[in-house]
């Protein structure tokens, strides 16, 4: 049986101690309320998948269901080849780490690191070896005999992940584990959890608001709304190819303008707008996809060679440090922002200038516009 | 010194004194009442006098010396450790099932649990002895323990309640997801940590039925009379200090058990 030291030498683990898993046609409903809707996803061993969405999107029902936690009202998952809808969670061996680290205070770090190899009858030589090597897989050498009070945020958050897969589960669920942490601390951490994972080779579900956090660790995200997993892909996929409006808006900082469609022509503001490719449908109700860092600010007389172009007008610079954020008042009084690097002149525009927003055709994406309501909630 | 400021605002105790004052005589009328049964209970006087005329230990051997007492004092104890048991168990259960549960009714069955607390004890001891003859259960010491209980067990719901508001629900989630069944989850994370609560709890329940008199007077007859019951009947028959005696040892337990579940529990801030 694979050991936390064998993986914690380096090289990748076989995978097979992790599992598969496969969430069949799920539903939950809370009364009224339709917390999950028809789910499958199928996660692969040993990958690293999110589930990213807004509040009350069913991405913490879910990961409570592969728990164990919650029971769904009709469906099934499988880890592997085996049905476990009906297992109690302390039957799933599954490791588990919450949003607010849910140490044991009346334990030391050791006792925590110990008490799923207690539960399993391990012997005190083997216990006191394994909680050296999952402390020092966390950076904790020496941290044992201390107190959870004595820790801070991010040790706590080590000790729990340490925890979590000290007893060699083969899934690892994850409940918006960094969401307590500040900035800093939370991209570093963010980091340590996928160095861990590449480690260990844990099939690892990860549950998360933030679309930046999701883009940095995952293998796949899979983006839910309404109950409802609305796209799986790759994080690069996911940013340059969303399926719905909801996505584009949700992922990355977005705006959506409609386009006209005329005889399967796209223009913008009555000027033919050229795609990187062909429009998929011709519904009349599409919008195009901006994103700040993608667009070009130039001054209205320039001539603007290949160029897909709006004209507007600067409204406000805002400055954010290593970049400039522009906002542009366009003709329909809708502001989008355009990203330029700090130090380039485009600050010195006075407010009120007329300007043109350049966006190249192979930076174009387009989306079908339906769901208007996505804007809002898609924001929190 | 009265007039030494004691806040940066320039008060000083002078213009404390009335508060000095109330809170004294408040203090007073709340404790000397119970007090006052220590100096006699070292009297040497055969009748319930204040000031006793000379000291003497004598109402102490008499207690001691009694075979009615002593029995007394046994079945107290026997229904006052069944009473904690019972409730302890019972109203934690309790707690833990109101707190967690998501069962629309639980709040009337919060409302039901209390009941004991607001209806008049003398309600429930009529209730509790028709209710009681004809299963055979007056008399008995598990009469007693489950009538006691009844007392008991909201106040054990109200302090293990308080202990389960301040405790973090997904510790026990934790500690099932990393191989503990339920009650296993409960019994090594839930109940360590709020076990202060649950001693109190089990302390006060222990108490309540030490000290209950009401239900103990209509159905611990017999041989099952408690201490607080025999007390009662001898003071309406003869005013004997040995009573004061009596008294005085149940509040020295009633101190030292409250005073051990307040000091169990850490300065956490």
């Amino acid at each position: 049986m694979r050991t936390l030291s064998d993986s914690a030498v380096g090289e990748r683990p076989a995978a097979a101690a992790s599992l598969p898993v496969t969430v069949c046609k799920l539903t939950k409903r809370y009364g009224a309320f339709t917390a999950l809707k028809d789910v499958d996803l199928a996660i692969r061993s040993g990958e690293f998948l999110t589930l990213l969405g807004p509040s009350g999107s069913g991405k913490t029902t879910l990961l409570m269901v592969l728990a164990g936690f919650v029971r769904p009202d009709a469906g099934s998952v499988a880890f592997g080849e085996r049905e476990v809808v009906l297992l109690p969670p302390h039957k799933r061996d599954i490791g588990m780490v919450f949003q607010n680290y849910a140490l044991f205070p009346h334990m030391s770090v050791a006792g925590n690191l110990a008490y799923p190899l207690k539960l399993r009858g391990h012997g005190k030589q083997d216990i006191a070896d394994r909680v050296a090597q999952a402390l020092a897989l966390v950076q904790l050498e020496g941290y044992g005999e201390r107190s959870v009070d004595q820790l801070s945020g991010g040790q706590r958050q080590r000790v729990a992940l340490a925890r979590a897969v000290i007893f060699e589960p083969r899934i690892l669920l994850m409940d918006e584990p960094l969401s307590a942490l500040d900035k800093n601390l939370r991209e570093r951490m963010q980091l340590e959890i996928r160095r861990l994972h590449d480690r260990l080779g844990l099939t690892t579900v990860y549950v998360t608001h933030d679309q930046r956090e999701a883009l940095t660790m995952s293998d796949r995200i899979a983006v839910m709304n309404h109950g409802q997993i609305l796209q799986v892909d790759r994080p690069r996929d996911l940013y340059d190819r969303p399926s719905t409006r909801f996505i584009a808006e949700f992922i990355g900082e977005t705006h959506c303008i409609p386009i006209e469609i005329q005889n399967g022509e796209a223009s913008l503001f009555g000027r033919a707008l050229r795609l990187a490719t062909p429009l998929a449908t011709t519904a009349s109700a599409q919008a195009l996809v901006l994103r700040p860092e993608r667009l070009q600010l130039l001054s209205a007389d320039k001539p603007t060679h290949d160029l897909n172009t709006i004209d507007g007008t600067v409204r406000q610079h805002v400055f954010q440090g290593d970049s400039v954020v522009t906002f542009v008042s366009l003709p329909d009084g809708h502001d989008i922002a355009v990203r330029h690097p700090y130090g380039n002149d485009s600050e010195h525009l006075q407010p009120g200038t007329a300007v043109r927003v350049g966006i190249a055709p192979r930076d174009t994406i387009v989306v079908p516009a339906e769901n208007a309501t996505a804007t809002a909630s898609g924001r929190a | 010194m009265l007039q030494h400021p004691v806040s940066a605002t320039g008060i000083t105790r002078l213009h404390r004194l009335w508060l000095y004052a109330i809170a004294s005589a408040v203090i007073f009328f709340l404790i000397a009442p119970t007090l006052l049964v220590i100096p006699m209970s070292f009297s040497s006087s055969r009748f319930l006098e204040f000031p006793p005329p000379s000291w003497s230990l004598r109402w102490y051997h008499a207690y001691f010396e009694s075979v009615e007492w002593r029995d007394a004092t046994v079945v107290s104890f026997e229904a006052a450790i069944g009473t904690m048991i019972v409730s302890t168990i019972v109203g934690t259960m309790a707690a833990y099932g109101i707190n967690y549960s998501r069962f629309g009714a639980k709040r009337f069955v919060q409302i039901a649990l209390a009941l004991p607390m607001m209806i008049p004890v003398i309600l429930t001891a009529v209730g509790v002895f028709i209710f009681f003859a004809p299963l055979g259960l007056n008399n008995s010491l598990t009469g007693l323990i489950l009538a006691h209980s009844t007392l008991a067990i909201p106040l054990v719901l109200i302090s293990v309640t308080a202990g389960l508001k301040s405790f973090n629900a997904n510790q026990e989630m934790v500690a099932r997801s990393l191989g503990a069944s339920r009650i296993r989850a409960f019994m090594t994370v839930t109940l360590p940590q709020i076990r202060y609560s649950v001693i109190s709890a089990a302390l006060l329940a222990f108490i309540t039925s030490l000290d209950e008199v009401v239900i103990s007077l209509l159905i611990a007859g017999g041989d099952k009379a408690t201490l607080t019951r025999r007390m009662f009947l001898a003071l309406r028959d003869e005013i004997d200090p040995t009573i004061a005696a009596i008294s005085s040892m149940l509040i020295l337990l009633s101190i030292i058990l409250m005073a051990s579940s307040q000091l169990i529990r850490p300065n956490r801030t």
